[in-house]
Order: C-alpha cells, then structure tokens, then sequence
C-alpha cells in the first residue's frame, strides 16, 4: 500500500467553499439540455398510452392517424416486436425464483397500467404528432385491477394475468429467528406498528427527454438522454436493441434533476432508438410533466409491519419486520433492489442482539416503482424512528433518552450488526448530544409545558430521528452476495496536459450535484494547483468509457476517491522524471505548492507543468518510464460508508384546522471529511425539503379505476418555498475508514432522516389527544380527524 | 400570423401560428433555450420571463398576446462582456441553484419580486416565489440568495 491513506501534502482547497464551475451556465441560460439541443431532420415521437389500468388489447386503429399531416409512422407493440432482442432489463434479480413478465417498451396484447405505452406516433413536428396521437383508436377489454396492496397480497385481481399470484418475490433475512422468538418471549413491553410509505412521483424538474442519432453509414448510434446512467444505458441498449456495444454511443447533456426517477432504462428511449433504426433519420421525444407523473417511475409504496421487543429499562432486544413492498405493474432496472437496500437498517442506530426481515414484491397495476432519493433507507429509517418514539412513549422515557439507551457507541465501531453489515465508523451519542444542544430542546420541551398548561390551541411537538445510511454503492462483491448485475466501482483518469493545466475524466455522473467543482478541488489539492486549471470530462460514454453513474450517494466517496488515488498515480510517476531532471533521488524530493523540490536547496525544483511537458516531448525521461503524464484509476471500496445524523423538527398544529406548521429544522449531520461544505449544505436542504414533502405534503393518488389522480404539479403537491421553512444545519465530523478522503456521501441522507422527525413531531404535538399515529402526508384533513377521533367515538 | 416583439433589447419577428405561446416562440422560434418548460399547468414556473418589466409564465401567454411588447429572458440579464447581474451573482455565491433548471424561471421571477417590494424580507420572498417550485434546494439558499441581491442592487442603483 502506498501513502495515500495519510495524505502527505494538503493544498486546503479540500473543505473549502469553492463557488461552483456549473452555476455561469446554468444562470445564462447557455447550458444545453436534452429538449434544448438542435438536431436537422429529426422526427418527433409521441406516445399514445393507456387510459386504464388493466387490459386486453383487441384493437389499434392507426389508418386515422397514419393519414394526418407529417406524420410518419404510427406503430403498435405489436408492428415493433422484431425491433427488441430481450425484453426491458432489470438488473437486480434478488432471489432465483423471482417473478419478473416480460416488459416491452410498447405494449403487447396486454396492458398493465395506465399511462403503458401501447402505440408510437412519429411526425415532423411535435404537434403533428400529438394531434395524430389523439387520432388513434384503441380498443381495450378492461379487466380487474390490483390496485391496493394488501388485497394484492391475498392474490385477487391479479395484475398480471398470467402469474398464479401477485408476489413476484420473497426475500428474508433471518439470521436467528430462535433468538427473535425468545426475545419476544423475554420481552418487558412490545411495539407492534403498521406504517404506510405513500407512492410519491419523484418530480425532477426537467422531464425526461431523448434524442438518437442514427449514422446509417456504419450502423452507430448516437443518443442523447436526460439520464443519471449512460453507461448503464449504452450496455442496456446494446442489449434489449441488439446492436453491438461498440456501436452506441451515449450522452447525458445538463440533466435537470433525477432524485433515482433518471437511473432507469425508460420505454421511450428504446422507442426513439427502435425508429431511428427503422427511419434512418434521428427520432427525439420530450416528456409532457402530465405523462411524467405516470411513465416516470414512482418510489416507495411500502406497508410495513415492525415491531420491537425491548427490557423495562428501554433496551431493544429484537426487531422484527415485514414488508409489502409496491413493484408496479412490472421490474424496471432495480426496482425489487430497494427493500433490499434498506433490509439491513430496520435497527437503525441501535445495538439490537436479535433480527428478522422479510419483505414480499408485489405487482400492482399501477406506475413501476424504483429507486427514488433514499431508495430503501428512507423507508427503513421511518419505521424504526416511529416504533422507537411508541416505545418511549409505552415507557414514559423522552425520545432522546430511549436512543441514547439504544445507541450503538462509539468504541463499538467498526461494529458487526446482527443483520451481518459493518459500519465503518460513527459517534451517535456526540451527533444527538449536539443536536439537542442546537436545538434547545430543554427550552422547547419547557415551552411545550407552559403551553399546553396554558391551553394553547396551536400546539407544539418536537420530532428527533437518528438515522444512518449504507450508501457509496459500492464494494462489488457485497452486490454481488445481493444479487446486484453490476459492480460498485468507479473509474477515472488524471492527465496533466502539456502547458500544466490538469483533465480529468470522470464515469460519475452529476444531474446537479457539481462534480465538476468537487473533482476539481480535490485535483486542486492534491497537486498543488489552482481550481480553474482543472477541467472535468463526463457524461459521454466516448470521453469517459467507463463509468457506473451517480445513484446512492457513491460519487464522492467512490468517483471522488478514483479521482484521489488517479493524483496519487500521477504524483508518483511525477517524481520519477522530476528526480531524473533534477538529478536526485526520489527520496530527497518533496512536493508542494505544485512542484518537487530537492529536500535542503530549496532552488532546486520543478513545477508541474514543466515535468509534464517533459514527459509529453519524451525527450528525456528515466529509463523504463512511459511518455505523458496520466493515470486511470478504477477503484472498488472494501465498504459502504455509514452517514449517520439526527433531525429534529418543530411543528405547530392549529387544533381547528389541523395544518401543521414547520416552524423549526434542525440537522445535525455527520458525512465524515467534507470537500465542499457548500454543495453538502445544498444536498441537506434539498434532501430535507424532499422528506419534509413526503410527511406533509405529497401522494400519488390513484382512484378505484387506477386512474392517478395526482397527475399534474396542479394536484401533486410538491413544496413550494411558502411552504418550508429556512433550515439550521451543524455537523459533526467523523471520518470512514474505507476511503483515504475519510468521505460518506451526503445526497440522500436529508431524506432518510427528515419525515421521521417531522411526523414524530406531530404525534408529539397531539400527545393530549392520545394521538399515536397520523399516517403520510399529514394533510390537515387526516390531523384534523386524528385530534378529533377520539371525540366521535 | 405576424408577431415582432423587442427580445432582450433586440427586435425580433418571425410569422407563426396562432395558437404559438410565447415560451414556444422564445425557444423553438428564436431558438432562445434558456426559459424552460417544466410543466403543463402553470405550476412550476421555470418558464417565468419579463414582459415590460413585469414576470409572466412563458407557458401561460400566446405569443401574439405580447405582439409590440418588451420580453427580457435569462439570457439578457448578464453584461454585454458576460458579466452576471448582481441577482445571478447572488444566486451563485449562495448556491442557489444544484441542477439549474428551474433557475432561470427563479431568477426572472426573483428580479421581478426584488423590483416590486421595496420592503423585501424572509417571508415576502417566500409567499412571492410560490409559484416557482424547485426540486434540489429546498428554497433555502434561494431565498438568502434573493435577499443579499436586493441589498446589492440597492447600492448599485
């Protein structure tokens, strides 16, 4: 092992607030999106989708549409069947049995869920295709739907008609189901809790958009995605389309958001890329926000049963847990991944000797479901932070104090949980310590007091949760134990160009998280140079062919690292021809301010620049070193990291109209190292904004047809800023041990710890009604009867 | 139909269909792409531009209904040398945008709001940009950022 795990040399550009490289573009108007790009000739594609649930295809009437102006095609499932060598992929088969129907990009025979793509309309213009989209005549024999995950889970309607039941699969992770029983058995007070994780529309700002660019000449094809994957799309391409891997070449332009609902293979990219083949000529599609709320996936949709057995002091002895977990209508890319991903974490922050879990995939007819911010850990946070809040209530204990009992401490790290993960580092009881203290909380729990005995009707509850994370997706060979179809690296290159300035090639994938000025720091840093002399290549699988894309809070700690140990490489082989130039032994040199100096004579040095100009002439360089100054790293962690934090929320609830008000936001969080407190700080707002909405705000509504209700940012509440309030963010810094920046991961984890806090606040805040539960989103409607429940009985 | 509007301090015209609304006209006409369109109900406000100085959501106005008026985008805000305008520095320096795509909407809408409320506080500027919605950065530095432009441009003015 080299030095890297000690860095040496310390440019401090690493923890500073550097503004971002991304942000002129974006605020001119010069960045280029997908549906912004300008491409002759291309056609547009519409898609025409189903208007029901559940149903037998008998007809397509396309004659009408095939004859309006500048419409080029109109195609069914059917007239596109040759066009697909595999059906849409899922990555992620998590047991040998698991059920998983076919899944074509348009229709065959059957439909499963309102807004399927059942046919394919391609024109000149956008409006001549959706004209003639409305012009196609479907005729389809509607059958019952699986619409309510319970009632699917006893198997009637089925969702596919063709499957014995609606379990696509059972996965459990029991390691000692004799130790749950006994604890059980054992147990001083019991909590047994059923949650609801609402279905929610991830809602990225930019809907999804498509370009392919057909090269008739020798077969390629060029394609342009709003994506958070085009590595993992070029290989899916190759695949589902078959065409030779070399043959696709993938772009991600400015991609507007993804939040998970961006890491999928989506019908309409292989639409667009099936006509472009078929036509010739580029075929695009842009996505209307109406057909996003339903042709996008959609996350969680989770029924959750935990209960906690736990000694009259409050120590938890066993935490048991199923789960119904909402698939949708069919397996998109990871879909039956994300219980998986917070299967290990129903424990949460406590040391808990005894563990089971078992979750069941179910179809519904409804939108798929994948991955969306959190993906899993929010879910799992949510149902341990609720049960611990109903046992400290059932042991009149303060919230706080009944998870300092449960804490896992500090000098347990690295600890072994029963559910068989290792986290790397964390000092849960300094994280909460300093939360409370910056939230006041003695003064706030007083106030509560002198409120309530004051008979105030706007009531006051403080919420705490603690959370951590597995995130960093990562080492290959834990995902290869989970069944995963990928690896967990990430790849870069470092490359001093000839005049000095420094490119780096990136696999990682930003959608708004500035890797650019990230990257930049850390190359910054690590040799000595100036940010603005760094250059960042992504997003294009021909610049940087390899690349596992950005989902899972893995950039930085595994991109961000491959970038680190890349500068590692190129500062070794810098000191080779620097020693060789300067006639010194590599031993005498030492590095700093961007140049290798002979250790006692301080005139002796080289910059940089200067060496890789040496090593770009190859002129005169040491025996058995190559030309060019570069390095690729691809690195694979022996880890994931662990964020971990504690939320606190204050609310208000105006007892006549149960509208909670968010008056206060505390986060404490601990990422480990920070490289850029300023995008970790942005990542906490907006992932704490997305957890807040999941409590209060937002829910795909479907009715008894199947129909989404929410079907438009009119209906789907998504937060606007006179919803929210200003947030108060601190930190605590505990480093991880598996990577030699000390860095976790930060884009999930203000969504993993925020809806907890909020709803435990306003159970908190009703405690005088004998409120135990108010379920998500906590509209004034279901507050309002929660506080009056007890009145009409 | 023949539309001519003043874009950006240029005079731009162009004959289009009658039904042409003015995000259209900017961006698939003028080839103006920096107003974004987020949405199909008027919700999101990434569409927002200037017209006489006042901010409209792009989506929700036929270009014909503009025909001789004044529209001022995103891509008219910075100097003639590039130079940001001290709302977009502000933006900047506060981090005030992670993916950018509600941005330009969000500062065309700031600027109009800044201009309109001598009295500019936390709460003001809440309740004014409800009608731009953005999905990475719970508003937060979007709001520190809107509140240190205003004391800038009001050193500058």
């Amino acid at each position: 092992m080299t030095t890297t795990m000690e860095p040496a040399t310390s440019g401090g550009v690493i923890g500073e607030r550097v503004l971002r490289k991304e942000d002129p573009r974006l605020l001119t108007g010069q960045a280029r999106f997908t549906d912004d790009l300008v491409v002759p000739g291309a056609l547009w594609a519409v898609l025409v989708r189903s208007p029901i649930a559940h149903g037998r295809i008998r007809s397509i009437e396309t004659s009408a549409a095939r004859a309006m102006p500048g419409v080029r095609a109109v195609l069914t499932g059917e007239d596109l069947a040759g066009e697909w060598a595999a059906p849409m992929p899922c990555a992620w088969p998590v047991t040998p049995d698991m059920k998983n129907p076919a899944h074509w990009p348009i229709a065959r025979g059957f439909v499963h869920y309102q807004g399927e793509p059942v046919a394919v309309v391609v024109a000149e213009t956008r409006a001549q295709a959706v004209d003639a989209a409305a012009a196609v005549e479907l005729d389809l024999e509607e059958l019952p739907a699986a619409l309510d995950l319970e009632a699917a889970a006893t198997g009637a309607p089925l969702a596919h008609e063709d499957l014995e039941s609606n379990v696509s699969f059972v996965w459990s992770l029991k390691p000692d189901e004799e130790a749950v029983e006994r604890a059980f058995r054992e147990a001083a007070v019991t909590v047994s809790e059923r949650y609801v994780q609402q279905r929610l529309v991830p809602s990225a700002m930019e809907p999804r958009a498509v370009v392919v660019v057909p090269q008739p000449v020798d077969g390629s094809f060029t394609v342009y995605s709003a994506t958070q994957i085009p590595h993992i799309l070029k290989l899916m391409l190759a695949l589902t389309m078959g065409v030779p891997e070399h043959h696709v070449r993938v772009l991600a332009p400015a991609v507007g958001g993804g939040f998970g609902s961006k890491l999928d293979v989506y019908a309409e990219e292989l639409a667009c890329f099936a006509l472009a083949r078929r036509l010739g000529v580029p075929v695009r599609w842009t996505e209307e926000r109406g057909e996003n709320t339903v042709a996008t996936i959609h996350g969680r949709g989770q029924i959750q049963h935990i209960e906690l057995a736990a000694t009259a002091e409050g120590r938890v002895t066993a935490v048991r847990v199923r789960l119904l977990a909402d698939m949708g209508a069919y397996l998109q890319l990871v879909t039956p991944g994300v219980p998986l991903l917070g299967a290990f974490l129903y424990h949460g922050v406590y040391d808990v000797p005894a563990y089971s879990f078992e979750c069941t995939g179910l179809f519904t007819n409804k939108t798929p479901t994948d991955a969306y911010r959190g993906a899993g850990r929010p879910e799992a946070t949510y149902a341990i932070e609720r049960a611990m809040d109903t046992l400290a209530r059932k042991l009149n204990l303060d919230p706080a104090e009944i998870r300092r009992r449960n804490f896992i401490r500090a000098e347990q790290f690295p600890y072994s949980s029963t559910p068989g993960l290792v986290f790397d580092s964390g000092s849960y009881h300094e994280n909460l310590a300093k939360a409370l203290e910056v939230a006041h909380y003695e003064e706030l729990r007083a106030e509560q007091a002198s409120r309530r005995a004051a008979g105030d009707r706007r009531h006051l509850g403080i919420g705490i949760s603690c959370y951590v994370e597995m995130c960093g997706l990562a080492p290959s060979r834990v995902l290869a134990s989970l069944s995963y179809g990928a690896g967990g690296w990430e790849a870069a290159t470092v490359r001093v160009l000839p005049t000095g300035k420094v490119q780096v090639v990136t696999g990682s994938t930003p959608h708004g998280q500035g890797h650019e000025t990230t990257w930049s720091q850390i190359v910054a840093d690590r040799l000595g140079i100036d940010v603005a002399d760094v250059e960042v290549l992504h997003s294009d699988t021909a610049i940087s062919p390899l690349g596992m894309d950005t989902y899972g809070s893995r950039s930085l700690s595994v991109g961000g690292t491959a970038v680190y140990l890349a500068c590692e490489r190129v500062l070794e082989k810098a000191k080779r021809i620097a020693a060789h130039q300067l006639e010194a032994a590599e031993e005498d040199l030492e590095y700093a301010g961007g140049a290798f100096r002979v250790k006692g004579s301080p005139t002796k040095e080289l910059a940089l620049g200067a060496i890789a100009f040496e090593a770009f002439t190859a002129h005169n360089l040491p025996e058995g070193v190559e030309p060019n100054l570069e390095a690729q790293v691809t690195w694979d962690p022996p880890n994931f990291t662990f964020p971990f934090g504690t939320h606190i929320a204050v609310v208000e609830v105006d007892e006549d109209t149960g509208r909670v008000e968010l008056v206060r936001y505390v986060a404490v969080d601990d990422c480990g190292n920070q490289v850029n407190p300023m995008i970790v700080e942005g990542q906490l707002h907006g992932g704490i904004a997305q957890g807040v909405a999941q409590a209060l705000f937002e829910e795909a509504v479907y009715d008894e047809s199947g129909t989404l209700q929410s079907a438009s940012l009119a209906d789907y509440l998504v937060p606007s800023a006179a919803e929210l309030p200003s947030f108060t963010l601190d930190h605590t810094v505990t480093p991880s041990p598996t990577n030699p920046l000390g860095v976790k991961g930060v884009g999930e984890a203000g969504t993993i710890g925020s809806a907890p806090a909020v709803v435990n606040a306003i159970v908190d805040a009703l405690a005088p009604f004998g409120v135990v539960d108010v379920p998500m989103p906590a509209t004034p409607e279901r507050v309002w009867r929660a506080m009056n429940a007890r009145a009409t009985k | 139909m023949r539309i001519e509007m003043t874009v950006n301090g240029e005079p731009r015209s162009a004959d289009v269909e009658p039904r042409t609304l003015l995000v259209s006209f900017l961006r698939d006409v003028l080839g103006s792409t920096g107003t974004n369109i987020g949405c199909d109900t008027s919700s999101c406000g990434a569409c927002t531009v200037l017209v006489n100085g006042e901010s409209v959501k792009s989506c929700t106005v036929l270009a014909a209904q503009v025909d001789g008026e004044e529209v001022t985008t995103i891509e008219g805000l910075a100097g003639p040398d590039g130079e940001l305008h001290p709302l977009q520095a502000a933006f900047m320096e506060h981090h005030a945008l992670q993916c950018g795509y509600c941005t330009p909407g969000m500062v065309m809408a700031s600027l109009s709001l800044i201009r309109e409320h001598p009295d500019l506080d936390e709460a003001v500027v809440r309740r004014g940009l409800e009608g731009n919605l953005c999905r990475c950065t719970g508003y937060h530095n979007i709001v520190r950022a809107v509140l240190a432009a205003k004391e800038r441009m009001e050193v500058i003015a």
